[in-house]
Order: structure tokens, then C-alpha cells, then sequence
């Protein structure tokens, strides 16, 4: 048999991961990616990636790395991926480095290692302040050399649009669509590899790229693909808010002296600096006087979340709070922090050295995801998934640095496994259903440009991103949950009113946008939904109703699927693999 | 009082091949706005100044942090990244257009993927053995890493093509990005056993020759990358080579 054909759909660290072991192996890739695989979301991350090599003589163990990641995901991951994750680490941070990572060194030439959140050891590798961009560079570059020789073939500029399942629910290829000629097709294949991200669009503005829709699991996940753990999203507590999205402000602003505090008086106009400091709520040093501004995330962002929207103290009335470095003089915050504060100035315009910060919590990253068995399978055979776009690495909450290794670490799994299974796959009946597939996209395409009606698909979007992040993101109330799932169906019955502004067939982006905002809101009921069924909190969920983890009733995966009916998606529960470390209370007040 | 207004001219072509027309926006100000998030505004709300309902713009972008190089377009005449060019610090009305070296897909959306087949032919990239276990990379100074790292923070946004005199059809010039990509990976101790086949690439036409030293390419880069020792480092090691391989035969 001829070279089995396998297609990987997103271009970021998992997918050109899995391409490169296909390619190395002698297998044929087709590479799906919206945007030039170079300008994946992967360059996004900054911080570094984790892998216990123990260079710094403290006695550092894959072992170790292994419990804080399970530790810190509240017990809600599978253990046995994890692990195979965690011992894998320090071979693929060697490998990243013989790729010509430039990771940051120590003075006699080793890999330097610096301490990150949710750990008492240096065991993150990076490369100046652009982490994520060194390593995805690194891959991209050894998918070109696989494709000057042929061996990989790259749509760029191409989005999926479903996976094409045969008669016997096997996939067999996908169906995309070229984004400039807006024309649909069919391409076969023995497996599909979806490496396709979070899902940061569906709460509107997050610190996702704009690629981020989840429109693509969403997609599957409407085809029969389970999603698990949907409700577990991310919101890391200190993000610069923008017009056009949320960008990360790191930690260490606080970790050097900076204060967060509001006015006490609501909607108080005046500019910062002219509001006396007795009139100024420094509410994290007043509620946690032990660790003040330095709590760990969920908490910081719990309190901003709830001076906001309980106390109505945001500045000016906006979802804002201070974060303040002006009592620092310059020169120190030159020497530790300049890097960032280049950012802040950057983007905002002001400079931090000079104005106090206006931060909130921001959506981030996505722990659930689609269901993958531990050969990274969903449970449609022949369809995979690996990255931020399934679920298993992180539980209820993903450790600082992790991210990237468990794309890379997914990656290279998945590749050879879906390799071995193309080639012993049977062999496909007729076209697998290809035509009938690309039928049924054209005439949703002919629908959507055909409509009649008032509604806006950006203006919707804007109202699914309201209702998630007020509703789904830092502090879960039931109440809140169903009104926010009501919210989404009238949305979901408002889009079949959608009229485009541009019906042409040439790079129509908001004909593609509101394509994907469908998929958003139908994947926005599993995480509403997902969160108003788990009446416990658990690493990133958190319900002031049900403030305490309760293992005896959701040590449990969700697994949500898709039913068609207006009641939304079908839940089941399954049981999570705690084979190696038993559960134990989760808290960060005192060493673990 | 009325409300503060922001104005757009936007230059719009619906395809490679139909008229260029210009567009005016005028929308309200919002503090922090940037140049994506008035055309997202506009995607929400397309209607000219002259009350004509239009289309949302057509461009390309995506991280919106100025590391995935999507969002070049010329702004008020200058190639940059729009996901950085904040409204307070433009003059009106703002005038958008897109970057004219390359093949135009739509509005402000054109074609760069010539950037990516030029590092295909420089052969961007370490020839590693293979992708298992090998044990670790060889040791390298932070002297080493220092000289590296800023080369390697290249976000492929061509702007130093686009202000390029010498980047045309009739030279054929590769561009600053791709000789300073050809630097990085000479520099790299596995790297550099295709340093000859790199050099001898951009020894031809369209090669390195081409460079008139108009200097653009390293005012305009967004991230400051040394192109032009860049590209007097690579010259030198041009000469060298073509020296090298007449003398060889």
C-alpha cells in the first residue's frame, strides 16, 4: 500500500509536532491552518516550558513534575498521560535546543532554568521573554525543511470545516474551505489529526489570537465527538484590557512591589494620582493581609472579579482595577521589569512608570477539550486531537509552563500513532462520504450568504462574549449559568437572522467569522452548561455556592455531547485515573 | 458637545483585480483604540461617512501583540503593524492602505508567502539528525545566545521588504529578513554545515549584491532586528565564498 495520506489541521506547536514525527517516519502530510503556520497563537506565549532537568543541584525529578502539574489541575487530569508527559520533558527541551532554540544560558553554557508558578524548583527553560515564538519557529522550520522535500504539503489560508465520516462513523478525511476563492472541498485521508487551539473567542475578548473560535472542535464535537471538561477555562487575574483583545501583564508586576487598589468612591472621575491615598481600597492587602498583593492567581482574580461586579468599585465605572508601580522609583523598575512595562506603554500608550496600570483578569487558556483516549483518539476512530484543543494534561487547572510542553509532548505521540493506525486502517468504501459531507457545507454556505434578516454576527458575538465572561469565567453562581445558557439560545435563534453585509465569493472574512460564531455557540452551551452541572469548586471552577472540592461526587470527566435538541448538549461523567498519586487537598498557604 | 471622533480613509479593492477606491469612517472615540479595533468596530457597524452601507474590511491579522506579524499594512504612509498603532498617537484622517510590494488578495489583505519560499531556498533551518533522543545540544556561551536571539525574533511582517527600494520585480531581491535568517543559522554550530549552500544562494541575482544600503529596512522593523550589520556580516561572507569557490573551480 502507498504511503498512508494524513491530514493535521492548526499549525501551532502540537500540530507541527505530530507533522514532524509523520514526516520523519515516511508518511505524507496535509497541513490545514487558517493563517500561515508561522503566526500560530503558539508565539503568543512568553513565559517558558517545564521539564525537570535538574541542572540547578536541587534534586529535580520528572516525579516531582509530575505531582505539581496533578496538584496543581486538582486532581482532575488522568495521571498516566501526565506522567508520560512529565519524563518525556527533558528529552524534547535537549531536542528544542539541538533545533537551535536560542534558550537563555547559564556563564558555563548550560540551559538555564528559572522558578515559575505552582513549583519549588527552576524548572523552566526560555528564551528571552518570547518562549512560545522561539520554539514554534524552531518547528516551523524543520515542517519547511519537510516541505521543500516534499513530504509535507501546507494549506495555509485554508479553514476546516468538518471532518468527513463514513458509513460506519470511521473519518476519513475533512472537508475546508479556501479562504480567498471561498470554495469547498474534500480531502481524503486515513487519519485527521486536529491541533486547533482554545477557545478563547467564545468569551469575546481573551488573550487568545483572533484564530482562537474553537470553531473547529466545535465542528467534530457537533458530528458525534465528545468534549470533556468544558467548563475549566483559565482567567489569568492580571490582563492589560484593549478594545480588540486582553493582553497578559505577567506576574511579576506584583512580585516587585506593585499594588492594586480602586477608589472607594463608585465612578470616581479623577485621574489617578489625584486621588489621595485615603481613599484608595488596596483591597487584596486588606482581605489577605498575609500574602497582600501576592496570593496565588485564582484568588487575585477571584477578589478583582468580585470589587467589580459585587462591589461595583471598577475605575470609572469599567471592569478595571489599579495596578500600581508609580511609588517604585524608575530606575528599579527600569532593571527588573522594563521588558514588560514596554509592553503596557506600547499598547496602552501610558507609561507605568509614571500612571498607575488598569488591569483585569482575562481569559487565558483552555483546559477541557475534545475527549481523547490515551492514544490521543477521539471517540471517532480515525480522529485525533492534541494541544490546547483536547482536554488531558492539565485538569482543572493548567501550571504555569506546562502549556507548551504538553503540545509538543502531545505532538510527537500523536504523529507515530496515528501513523501506525493509517496504515492498518481498512480500506475506505467509495469516497467515504465525501461528497455528501461537502454537500451539506455548501448548502450551510449558501444558507448563511442567502439570509435575510437584521442581525449583525459581530454584534452578536459581542453579546455571547458579555454573557460568558460575566456569567462563566471567575465566579460561578447557578443563577447566573442559566441565564447565560439562555442568553446563548436566543443568540443561537437570533443567528438564523444573520445578514452578511458582504455576500461576495472573494476572501470573505465575515462571511468565514460567522460561520464560526455558529460553532461558538453551540460549543459556549458545553462549558455554561458543564459549569452550572458541577456543583463543587475545583482548580479554575469556582462556585461560592459550593466553595469546597467534593471528590466523592466529581472526581469525574465530564463528557458532554451533542444532542441537536434545544435542551443543549447530553452529559455523562467518567472516572478519572488517580493510579498514582491519591487525591489530597489542594492549598498553596503552606508548602505542599 | 458632540462626542470625540476618530476618521478612517481606508483604500479598499474587493480583488486583485477591480478598482482601488477610498473609503472614510468616522467613528466614535474610545480610549486605548488601536487601528484593529476600529475595523473591528467597523465589521460591527459598516456604514461610510456619507451613510453608504459597505462591507467589513478585508485584513489580515491575528495575535494582536505584535509577535505573529500578521497585521502589516502601510498607516498614514507607514509600513507597521496595526495591532500597535494606537489611534491617540496617529494624525486624521488616518489613512490606511495596503503594503504595496506584494500581490494584493482584498482591501488590505496581501499575498507575502514569497518571504516563506525564500527561506525555503536559504535553507532556513538546523539539518538536524533526527527528532529523538540524541541527549543534549551542544554548550553555548550567553554571548552566543545574546547575538542570536534578537535575529530570531524575525516575525516575518515583511515591512522591511515593503521600505525597501532595491525589493522589486525588476531585482528580484530576497530582502533583509531572509540575509539576517541566513546569519542566524550560519551562526548556529549545526547550523553551519549548510553555510555555503546559504551563502551561494544569495550570491546570484536577487541575491545580497542587490542591497543598495538605503538603511529603510532597520528603521522600519518592529522589532529592532540588526538588519543592517546583518547584511554587511552576510556580504563579506558572500565575497568569501564566491573568492573560495573560484579559486576551487
Amino acid at each position: 500500500m502507498a504511503s498512508p495520506r494524513i491530514i493535521v489541521v492548526g499549525g501551532g506547536l502540537a500540530g507541527l509536532s505530530a507533522v514532524i514525527k509523520i514526516a520523519e517516519a515516511g508518511g505524507s502530510v496535509d497541513l490545514f491552518s487558517i493563517v500561515p503556520v508561522k503566526r500560530s497563537h503558539s508565539v503568543c506565549a512568553q513565559g517558558g516550558i517545564n521539564a525537570a532537568k535538574n541542572l540547578k543541584g536541587e534534586g529535580d525529578t520528572t516525579w516531582q513534575h509530575f505531582d505539581d502539574t496533578i496538584y496543581g489541575g486538582d486532581f482532575l487530569a488522568n495521571q498516566t498521560p501526565v506522567k508520560a508527559m512529565c519524563e518525556n520533558a527533558p528529552a524534547i527541551i535537549d531536542l528544542l535546543d539541538r533545533m537551535g532554540v536560542p534558550f537563555n544560558r547559564t556563564p558555563e553554557g548550560l540551559l538555564d532554568f528559572r522558578r515559575f508558578g505552582g513549583t519549588l524548583y527552576h524548572r523552566t527553560a526560555f528564551a528571552g521573554a518570547t518562549t512560545g515564538q522561539q520554539l514554534l519557529y524552531a518547528l516551523d522550520e524543520q515542517v519547511r525543511r519537510f516541505e521543500s522535500e516534499g513530504k509535507v504539503k501546507k494549506y495555509e489560508g485554508w479553514e476546516f470545516l468538518s471532518a468527513v465520516i463514513d458509513s460506519k462513523g470511521t473519518a476519513r478525511g475533512i472537508t475546508a474551505m479556501d479562504l480567498r476563492s471561498m470554495e469547498v472541498r474534500a480531502f481524503p485521508a486515513e487519519a485527521v489529526i486536529l491541533a486547533t487551539g482554545g477557545i478563547g473567542a467564545i468569551f469575546g475578548k481573551s488573550t487568545n489570537s483572533v484564530v482562537c473560535t474553537g470553531s473547529a472542535q466545535s465542528a467534530v464535537f457537533q458530528q458525534g465527538a465528545y468534549y470533556a471538561n468544558g467548563e475549566f477555562i483559565q482567567v489569568h487575574p492580571t490582563a492589560i484590557p484593549g478594545e480588540d483583545k486582553l493582553r497578559l501583564m505577567s506576574e511579576s508586576a506584583r512580585g516587585e512591589g506593585g499594588r492594586v487598589w480602586v477608589p472607594k468612591t463608585p465612578g470616581d472621575k479623577r485621574d489617578a494620582k489625584q486621588i489621595p491615598e485615603s481613599e484608595r481600597w488596596y483591597f487584596l492587602e486588606e482581605w489577605y493581609p498575609k500574602y497582600g498583593n501576592l496570593v496565588p492567581r485564582d484568588v487575585a482574580t477571584r477578589a478583582i472579579h468580585k470589587v467589580v461586579y459585587e462591589h461595583h468599585l471598577g475605575i470609572d465605572g469599567q471592569p478595571m482595577v489599579y495596578l500600581d508601580l508609580t511609588h517604585i522609583d524608575r530606575e528599579t523598575l527600569n532593571r527588573k521589569l522594563e521588558g514588560i512595562l514596554e509592553i503596557y506603554e506600547k499598547f496602552v500608550g501610558d507609561d507605568p512608570r509614571e500612571v498607575p496600570m488598569k488591569i483585569f483578569p482575562g481569559m487565558h487558556y483552555t483546559m477541557g477539550g475534545l475527549w481523547v483516549d490515551f492514544n490521543q483518539m477521539t471517540n471517532i476512530p480515525g480522529l485525533f486531537a492534541v494541544g490546547e484543543c483536547e482536554y488531558q494534561y492539565h485538569g482543572a487547572n493548567r501550571l504555569g509552563a506546562n502549556s507548551l510542553m504538553s503540545c509538543i509532548h502531545g505532538g510527537f505521540t500523536t504523529g507515530p500513532i496515528a501513523l501506525k493506525y493509517a496504515k492498518s486502517v481498512e480500506a475506505v468504501e467509495g469516497d467515504g462520504g465525501a461528497a455528501t459531507e461537502v454537500t451539506r457545507q455548501k448548502e450551510i454556505n449558501k444558507a448563511l450568504i442567502t439570509n435575510e434578516g437584521n442581525e449583525n454576527p459581530f454584534k452578536l458575538w459581542r453579546e455571547l462574549g458579555e454573557t460568558t465572561t460575566k456569567h462563566a469565567t471567575v465566579i460561578r453562581y447557578n443563577s447566573g449559568l442559566q441565564e447565560a445558557d439562555k442568553k446563548i439560545l436566543e443568540l443561537i435563534d437570533r443567528y438564523k437572522k444573520v445578514n452578511l453585509s458582504d455576500k461576495s465569493q472573494w476572501a470573505n472574512t465575515s462571511f468565514a467569522f460567522a460561520r464560526q460564531l455558529k460553532n461558538m455557540l453551540e460549543l459556549s452551551r458545553v462549558v455554561v452548561q458543564g459549569a452550572f452541572l458541577r456543583d463543587e469548586s475545583r482548580g479554575a471552577h469556582y462556585k461560592p455556592d459550593f466553595p469546597e472540592r467534593n471528590d466523592e461526587k466529581f472526581l469525574k470527566t465530564t463528557k458532554a455531547s451533542f444532542t441537536g435538541e434545544v435542551e443543549g448538549p447530553n452529559f455523562e461523567f467518567e472516572a478519572v485515573d488517580t493510579q498514582y498519586i491519591p487525591p489530597r487537598p489542594r492549598r498553596y498557604d503552606i508548602a505542599k | 458637545m458632540a462626542n470625540k471622533t476618530v476618521t478612517l480613509e481606508i483604500k479598499r479593492q474587493a480583488s486583485p483585480d477591480a478598482p482601488a477606491v477610498w473609503e472614510k469612517f468616522e467613528l466614535e472615540w474610545r480610549p486605548g483604540m488601536n487601528v484593529i479595533s476600529a475595523m473591528m468596530e467597523i465589521a460591527a457597524n459598516p456604514v461610510t461617512t456619507d451613510g453608504q452601507t459597505t462591507t467589513p474590511i478585508a485584513y489580515d491579522s491575528n495575535c494582536l501583540e505584535e509577535i505573529c506579524g500578521s497585521c502589516a499594512m502601510l498607516i498614514n504612509g507607514k509600513a507597521r503593524m496595526a495591532c500597535s498603532a494606537l489611534v491617540d498617537n496617529l494624525e486624521q484622517p488616518i489613512k490606511i492602505e495596503p503594503l504595496s510590494k506584494f500581490p494584493l488578495v482584498r482591501d488590505l489583505q496581501v499575498d507575502r508567502s514569497v518571504l516563506f519560499e525564500n527561506l525555503k531556498a536559504v535553507k532556513a533551518w538546523v539539518p538536524i539528525d533526527g527528532t529523538y533522543d540524541l541527549g543534549s545540544g551542544r554548550r553555548m556561551f550567553p554571548q552566543e545566545q545574546e547575538l542570536r536571539y534578537p535575529l530570531s525574533n524575525c516575525i516575518s511582517c515583511t515591512c522591511c521588504m515593503e521600505v525597501c527600494p532595491q525589493f522589486n520585480e525588476a531585482t528580484g531581491f530576497v530582502g533583509a529578513a531572509t540575509i539576517a535568517q541566513v546569519k542566524l543559522f550560519n551562526s548556529h554550530p549545526t547550523g553551519k554545515v549548510l553555510a555555503e549552500e546559504r551563502l551561494r544562494a544569495l550570491a546570484g541575482d536577487g541575491g545580497i549584491q542587490e542591497c543598495g544600503f538605503a538603511q529603510n529596512c532597520v528603521e522600519v522593523c518592529p522589532k529592532q532586528i540588526p538588519l543592517t550589520n546583518a547584511i554587511s556580516d552576510i556580504s563579506r561572507d558572500v565575497l568569501l565564498q564566491k573568492a573560495k569557490d573560484l579559486i576551487r573551480g
